[in-house]
């Protein structure tokens, strides 16, 4: 365990979950349910944000929160901020992965352009489901540090296609598991965009849009591991 | 219930209220509100669909993403063979129109397998003529059926419901950049988080294209 990153991590002490607070707060979890169904909603961080900002009137019964109330939320809680640092690893792979892309000028015009915005996409990814994880009142791992065999620009295209696939089939099969609405509606916000762009990459290494058919297939959390190992530095 | 009215964009809409209300009536008031607009005579079998494919739950969400992919397919497989498509426009014209009929046929049956009724096929009219326009309107359609789903996903009670709606929004959300890059638009139009919409959103950007 890196000392360095104890310090970035370090979560103010929050004495209640915002899926906790939502729970027990129908009118806020109606109100946060209607941002998600909005086009309001432009990101995470705003999900993230309007429960933090709605729930501030109830701090001063949430010291003394009660246990008993809370357990199943607690439960569901912690399942939804194992998922979403599952994610975070993920993300922190695939953000590292087009730095290190781009570091190597590999790619140029348009090319080049459409990486750099994957890249800072997947950046914000990382930035939101850290805020995310925070706001559930969960530690967001320590950044893991990659490897990737950055050779031609073929050979790095045709890996670009394989990370933002499994990405995309990695969210699809969380997806099922996550058991707050908001945290679903943000991680089906970030699915999509990883498809997109293991769509844009197959059209630049000629390979299938859709490897999967009509139908993606989703990933369990043992298959992307297995996939992303080799990764792991 | 005021605070929970949801606004629409769309001025004739703007006094249909959203929330509180089930998907089938909200679908009538919806089709009601398009009669004001588009003459009464072109509603009654859209209202009449609307009701018979009610039911509540999952199967009445799943009807309104039948109705989505019955549009996706019929401009892909019927407007995509007449408007003449050439090249690269031809192919995707082609493979997401089969992609699209997948969809229908797997809705259909997801619905029947929930108990519900699955609605028919609408008519449908597309004001393309041309391979431009038609690009333009399969990147409309296309992007407006990832924020149907990601808007629709996070309300359907099943597991495997949700599970089968995320498969196909990978789907249409592939479509949707291979399209826009065909056009020279971003393949990320929303950015890092593709945006939700409410069915009163998907309604008013599709409302035009359904005839009956």
């Amino acid at each position: 365990m890196p000392v360095d990153s104890a310090t970035e991590n370090e979560v103010p002490p929050q004495p209640m979950g915002i899926v906790e607070q939502l729970v027990r707060d129908d009118s806020d979890r109606k109100r946060f349910l209607k941002m998600a169904g909005s086009a309001g909603a432009a990101s995470f961080g705003a999900f993230v944000l309007a429960a933090c900002g709605s729930s501030s009137s109830s701090s001063s019964s949430s010291t003394a929160a009660a246990p008993a109330a809370t357990t199943s939320s607690s439960s569901a809680n912690t399942n939804d901020i194992g998922i979403l640092n599952y994610a975070l690893t993920l993300e922190y792979l695939e953000t590292e992965f087009y730095a290190k892309v781009i570091a190597a000028k590999l790619f140029s015009g348009s090319v080049g352009s459409l990486i750099k915005t994957f890249g800072a996409q997947e950046a914000t990814h990382v930035a939101a489901l850290t805020a995310a994880i925070k706001q559930l009142g969960g530690t967001p791992v320590a950044k893991v540090e990659g490897k990737f065999p950055i050779t031609t620009a073929a050979a790095t295209a045709e890996l670009a296609y394989t990370v933002e696939n499994l990405g995309a089939s990695a969210y699809l099969g969380q997806a099922p598991l996550i058991q707050s609405k908001q945290v679903l509606a943000a991680a089906l916000s970030i699915h999509s965009v990883e498809a997109r762009h293991a769509s844009t990459i197959g059209t630049l290494v000629k390979k299938s849009l859709t490897p999967d058919g009509a139908f993606a297939k989703p990933a369990d959390m043992s298959e992307v591991l297995a996939a992303v190992k080799p990764f792991l530095a | 219930m005021s605070t929970q009215t949801q606004e629409l964009m769309n001025p004739e809409l703007a006094e249909v209220e959203v929330h509180g209300l089930t998907r089938a009536s909200f679908m009538v008031r919806g089709a009601l509100a398009a009669g004001a607009v588009y003459g009464v005579s072109a509603v009654t079998p859209f209202v009449s669909q609307a009701l018979a494919a009610g039911g509540g739950g999952d199967a009445e969400i799943l009807n309104f993403a039948l109705t989505l992919e019955y549009l996706e397919s019929a401009f892909y497989n019927e407007k995509g063979k007449t408007v003449g498509l050439s090249g690269q426009a031809k192919t995707y014209a082609t493979d997401f129109g089969a992609q699209e009929a997948e969809h229908v046929k797997a809705l259909t049956a997801a619905i029947k397998s929930l108990g519900g009724t699955p609605v028919a096929k609408p008519t449908f009219v597309f004001p393309v003529s041309n391979q431009s326009s038609f690009l333009a309107l399969a990147s409309t359609l296309e992007n407006t059926g990832v924020g149907a789903y990601n808007g629709a996903a996070p309300k359907i009670s099943s597991k495997e419901v949700l599970s089968e709606a995320g498969s196909i929004v990978q789907i249409e959300a592939r479509h949707a950049a291979a399209i826009n890059l065909l056009i020279n638009k971003s393949p990320t139009p929303n950015g890092g988080f593709d945006k939700p919409l409410s069915e009163a959103q998907v309604l008013a950007a599709v409302k035009p294209l359904i005839k009956s």
